[in-house]
């Protein structure tokens, strides 16, 4: 424990210097994750060695672990209650830390029904940009208690705060899964997916590529079984599909090329862009591999109540430019927490 | 509750260090009624007493305060142009939506402006194929289920007054439920907010897809208690209808086997749509009133919803059943059909009127507690009972472990309001004691403000003002709730000596 407080302390210091000074940081994890957004050019702010459960009670669904704690290790304990992170996050590779994942705000196919990261954060610890140690939410499921600032931290890439510690609601397993193909275009998978998702099915998954949309069931038995015959397809058995969907290990997703991420209404039609798509989340989280022009991919998203990221690639602006009034308020909520600016500058935003 | 000591920007400064007068106060009062007149039709300007005295209090009437004007908009762009108006002549503004909160969130300013959002009562849009529902803040929270139906959908936060609260007053609070263990708050549930902002501007926070680019102000604003901007309209996510649901209804001879029971069911795997507890005194005063056939002579009863498709519900109840029995159950019934799933339920919804009955007024306190402590935070919570005098009765969200106490007393008999008031803060303690918060789903509003000095400490309740300041950097939105000052917490800790030390020793204390 005093290993840790000590790690802690150091950390501190080394922001409230850095405060002093306004030099910036760039915090880093286990680094799966430095592919998303813009390079921050300053010291490394090492939180790796921040490891470890703090705390997990089955009973209450409730696990708080250190930031720099591995996801895999900490899926690993839940698993061996039967529990799991219903987000299904993304690892991007073996050194992926619960921080990390927090920081980024990522979710997995399971989004649309086991809720996104944010939705999961009950509590954080963090080190403000002055250096100071805080606490917000908690550990129970319902707080009210003061602003959000937990549910805040989650996509903000570590730009308002050094993730110290999460606690994160968990979730049983599912009693029974099982995935069903079938055959269709994108226009009728997007159909498909969204007339399923608005009946009472046990939908767990739905993402469609190249001409197959894969279907994945989930909770108790009877009811996978009754939904399955009932949806119809075929039972796919590939055990590790939804590994790969989650990790962009698909044949469309794990390739070099610069790759798109359009977040829309998921029965949105498809955007007229050249290119190969793949549809997660029920047709509300868009994968594309495209020649297109920036602006119009970020014109077309728009146009149906979304945006686009530029997930993986170069370029000068990763993630959607936001309005004026907004970008000001981002800064002032940024101020608010990291006064000099020190803390992943340039990460989100340029002016950020 | 007075907001006297307050710093009063609105008014004319004083040409010397005489107190401001009376009528200096009444003049800057008839201008702004004036302005504000020329922003809306003049029956939209409430400024006599009696016109203003049905908003002097929200749920928390313990709580009453005249506000100076109320306003009654009817569009975006006036509640534009009333925030313009009020920002730049230092007025602060509290929004109101149906007033039916518990912690006083919406309580008027002598010195104030009392947005009413009222007339926001319209449903926009019922987007079926994208599962959402556009709506102005003042639809009622049941209404969109309403609304939603036909398409076979709802929306899953349905807080105990949803037949009443408006769905931009459950934002602002991020109001719960008792299907909030599976269905999540409303936090869970949003899309998009319009919002004025203190200067009047129209921002959007959000979109109609699963995240929105840069920081998570939808999460931010939710449960902010008005505190950072006036919420003009609201996109909420639709669930499809359950297929089917049925309650079961375990009684148990022993409230601390009813907890276990409780967590048994969890640790089975199954995540119940509701999982409610009551104590016996709760259950006899329900019972008498709604006469839903609970057991009376039980010491706890879990009611415990499960729903999905019929399959899936067939199973979870067979597997409920069977833990609650071998937890000890002394009398297990399943629902059959809706009606009797409804009258299973109808005593829990009557909980609070059914106080009535028994008592003349009643103090409902919100903490939540890791859950495994229930047994020791009942057992202290009818210590204290004993020790203050007053009776209780306590009804649960037992599935997330948050706590309604219901504390009896009589507001005619002196000192006995006093006396609740102090045993319901010392319930608060109780719960921060066992790593629990002081408010599971009210919010803080007016009434908490005190017990925020105990859950939070200087510098994290300095971060809130520094985040509140980057809204309105003047303090102009709902001023005084929420988050207390350095100098709140001062007069707090002052009640609260621990070990002879008085805590915030750097501040002087006259």
């Amino acid at each position: 424990m005093t290993g840790t407080e000590d790690l802690i302390s150091a950390l501190r210091e080394r922001v409230a210097a850095a405060n002093e000074r306004s030099t910036p940081l760039a915090i880093r994890g286990g680094g799966t994750k430095a592919f998303l957004g813009h390079p921050v050019d300053g010291a490394f702010l090492d939180v790796s060695a921040l490891t470890g459960i703090v705390d997990y009670q089955p009973g209450e669904l409730v696990v708080t672990a250190r930031a720099g704690t591995r996801l895999a290790e900490l899926e690993t304990v839940l698993a061996e209650q039967g529990q799991m992170l219903s987000f299904e996050p993304p690892h991007f590779g073996a050194d992926a830390t619960l921080g990390g994942t927090i920081a980024a705000g990522l979710s997995g196919p399971r989004r649309p029904w086991g809720g996104a990261a944010r939705d999961l954060v009950l509590g954080t610890r963090v080190i403000n940009g002055r250096g100071e140690l805080l606490h917000f939410g908690g550990d129970v499921m319902k707080n009210v208690a003061g602003y959000d600032v937990s549910r805040l931290m989650a996509g903000a890439h570590g730009t308002l705060g050094v993730l110290v510690s999460v606690s994160l609601k968990v979730l049983p397993r599912p009693a029974a899964e099982t995935t069903l193909v079938q055959q269709l275009d994108a226009t009728t998978a997007i159909n498909r997916m969204n007339e399923l998702a608005g009946k009472p099915w046990p939908l767990s998954g739905a993402y469609w590529e190249a001409g197959e949309l894969y279907l994945r069931l989930s909770g108790a038995e009877r009811a996978v079984d009754a939904a399955r015959d009932a949806i119809g397809g075929d039972v796919d058995n590939d055990p590790d599909r939804w590994a790969r969907i989650r990790e962009l290990q698909t044949p469309l997703t794990a390739g070099a090329e610069p790759l798109w991420r359009l977040s829309v209404p998921p029965a949105a039609p498809l955007a007229d862009l050249p290119g190969d798509w793949a549809l997660d989340w029920g047709g509300a989280q868009r994968w594309l591999v495209t020649s297109a022009d920036a602006n119009d991919i970020r014109t077309a998203a728009e146009r149906t109540g979304g945006h686009a990221t530029l997930f993986r690639g170069d370029g000068d602006a990763r993630f959607h430019p936001l309005p004026e009034a907004m970008q000001k308020l981002h800064q002032r909520v940024r101020k608010s927490m990291d006064p000099a600016g020190i803390l992943n500058p340039g990460r989100l935003y340029a002016e950020l | 509750m007075s907001q006297a000591g307050r710093e009063y920007r609105g008014r004319p400064e004083p040409d010397n260090a005489m107190a401001v007068t009376q009528s200096d106060i009444a003049d800057h009062k008839s201008q702004l009624v004036r302005d504000l007149q020329s922003i809306l039709p003049a029956e939209s300007v409430l400024h006599r007493t009696e016109d203003l005295a049905p908003f002097e209090c929200d749920g928390l009437s313990a709580y009453r305060q005249l506000p100076m004007i109320v306003v009654l908009p009817d569009t975006i762009d006036q509640v534009q142009a009333i925030m313009q108006l009020c920002s730049s002549a230092g007025v602060p503004v509290v929004a109101r939506g149906a007033g039916t909160g518990l912690s006083g969130g919406a309580l008027p300013l002598d010195n104030g402006v009392l947005l009413s959002l009222a007339r926001f009562n319209q449903i926009l849009d019922i987007d079926a194929d994208n599962r959402c529902a556009r709506l102005q803040p003042g639809v009622r929270n049941l209404a969109i289920s309403e609304a939603a139906a036909p398409y076979g959908l709802y929306y899953a936060p349905d807080p105990s007054s949803q037949i009443a609260c408006s769905i931009g007053g459950n934002v602002a609070e991020n109001s719960g439920g008792v299907h909030c263990l599976k269905y999540g708050l409303t936090v869970h549930n949003l899309l998009e907010l319009k919002v004025v902002t203190v200067d009047g501007d129209l921002l959007t926070i959000g979109n109609r897809a699963l995240d929105a680019p840069g920081y998570d102000f939808l999460a931010l604003m939710t449960g902010s208690e008005g505190m950072l901007g006036v919420i003009v309209e609201v996109t909420v996510k639709l669930l499809p209808s359950p297929e089917s649901a049925r309650v079961i209804l375990a009684a148990f001879d022993d409230v601390e086997r009813a907890g276990e029971a409780v967590a048994a069911i969890i640790g089975a795997g199954i995540i119940p749509a509701g999982l409610e507890m009551m104590d016996g005194p709760a259950i006899r005063a329900v019972e008498d009133f709604v006469h839903a056939g609970y057991p009376t002579d039980a010491a706890a009863i879990l009611l415990c919803e499960v729903d999905g498709t019929e399959a899936e519900v067939a199973e979870h109840i067979e597997a409920v059943t069977a833990v609650v029995e071998r937890e000890g159950a002394t009398d297990v019934r399943v629902s059959r059909d809706d009606a009797e799933r409804a009258l299973f339920w109808s005593g829990r919804k009557a909980a609070f009127p059914a106080m009535g009955r028994i008592a003349p007024d009643y103090y409902c306190m919100d903490g939540t507690i890791p859950r495994r402590h229930l047994a020791r935070v009942l057992k202290g919570i009818y210590a204290l009972s004993e020790e203050y005098g007053q009776g209780v009765a306590n009804v649960f969200h037992a599935g997330d472990g948050n706590l309604h106490p219901l504390i009896l007393y009589d507001a005619n008999n002196p000192g006995e309001l006093e006396r609740t008031e102090a045993y319901g803060g010392k319930i608060l303690e109780l719960c921060l004691e066992v790593g629990g918060t002081i408010t599971g789903e009210h919010g803080v509003g007016v009434e908490k403000i005190g017990h925020m000095c105990l859950q939070f400490n200087d510098a994290e309740r300095d971060q809130f003002h520094a985040i509140k300041a980057a809204f309105d950097p003047h303090a102009l939105l709902n001023p005084g709730k929420a988050v207390p000052t350095l100098n709140r917490c001062a007069e707090f800790g002052a009640m609260h000596v621990h070990n002879g030390e008085l805590p915030h020793p750097e501040l002087e204390r006259l």
